[in-house]
């Protein structure tokens, strides 16, 4: 079964705060040498059928109509190799 | 007026909204997500809450609710809306008002009275107010923080969009201490404070809110 990964992540000057709760937490648990933590979103996309350009271009399409809001933030989308 | 109140699944306060309305002088008319029908209101009315228990964003998915094609609909013919909180997300992510609201920057939940100005009393939810009035009205939220780029900022700042401005502190980060605004036409209005828990001295800290509701009639009418 093919799968559409489509990664969101908060455009670089909108501020997220659960990235700066996980990039205070880093320090107090012994780990250092951690600048910056930004926090996305992963979708995982199972599809029935070839990937073919229409259907990525389907998934650009759920991406920004719903996975994201391109307000605040921006996506990626990349096929998974099949195991 | 007959002033529709949209039930979503995790909505909380349209009860007390739907109060708030009839405590305006209105009739408040119950309307359910999951219905193409708007049951002939005059007005709309998304309330608080945690629709669709807030998946994915706050309001990402209620926006794809039935009822509010019909709520985009009328909006784009002038019908007056209002957005407390969760429905001032939910606008955002409808594109009727422009921006996004994000998480606190303190990353806590905040619940208070907040000091506010009316920035903008020309709007069919605000004409009541004295122009640069100072209300006071309840604030809860976890993901009020108003964001948008520079130049949406600068836009909205001109052309008067902003409707309501916090005063004192600013209690999640939102930019340009906005605390609501209105789309380009002034019908579609979004608050983050909540208006309807303020119209009843025995509960909250005044009746400040009250003008929310019983503008509408001074607005339509005048």
């Amino acid at each position: 079964m093919p799968k559409v990964v489509v990664d969101v992540m908060p455009k670089p000057e909108i501020l997220d705060p659960q990235g700066k709760a996980v990039l205070g937490a880093l320090p107090r648990l012994g780990f250092s040498g951690v600048t910056d933590v930004r926090q996305g979103k992963r979708f995982e996309l199972e599809l029935t059928g070839e990937v073919t350009d229409d259907v990525l271009e389907q998934v650009r399409q759920m991406a920004e109509t719903l996975l994201s809001n391109p307000v605040i933030e921006n996506f990626e989308v990349s096929v998974e190799p099949t195991a | 007026m007959r002033v529709g109140v949209v039930t979503f699944p995790g909505s909380l306060d349209d009860v007390d909204a739907q109060r708030a309305v009839r405590v305006g002088g209105h009739e408040a008319v119950a309307l359910w997500h999951g219905d193409h029908d708007l049951r002939g209101v005059d007005a709309v009315v998304l309330p608080g809450g945690f629709s669709y228990g807030d998946y994915l964003r706050c309001g990402a998915i209620s926006r794809f609710a039935p009822v509010m094609s019909e709520v985009v609909d009328a909006a784009g013919r002038g019908m007056p809306v209002l957005g407390i909180c969760n429905g001032f997300q939910i606008l955002c992510e409808s594109h009727l008002l422009p921006g996004a609201l994000i998480r606190n920057d303190h990353r806590k939940f905040v619940c208070r009275d907040q000091r506010l100005r009316v920035e903008n009393n020309q709007t069919p939810w605000t004409s009541s107010y004295a122009e640069r009035a100072e209300v006071t009205i309840v604030l809860k939220n976890g993901e009020g923080g108003f964001v948008a780029d520079e130049e949406t900022l600068d836009r909205i700042e001109g052309e008067g969009q902003v409707v309501a401005r916090y005063l004192d502190d600013n209690p999640n980060g939102s930019l340009r201490d906005i605390a609501g605004i209105t789309n380009d036409r002034g019908n579609v209005v979004g608050l983050m404070p909540h208006p309807e828990h303020a119209v009843e001295a025995l509960t909250g800290a005044g009746t400040d809110g009250l003008g929310f509701f019983t503008s509408l009639a001074a607005h339509t009418f005048a």
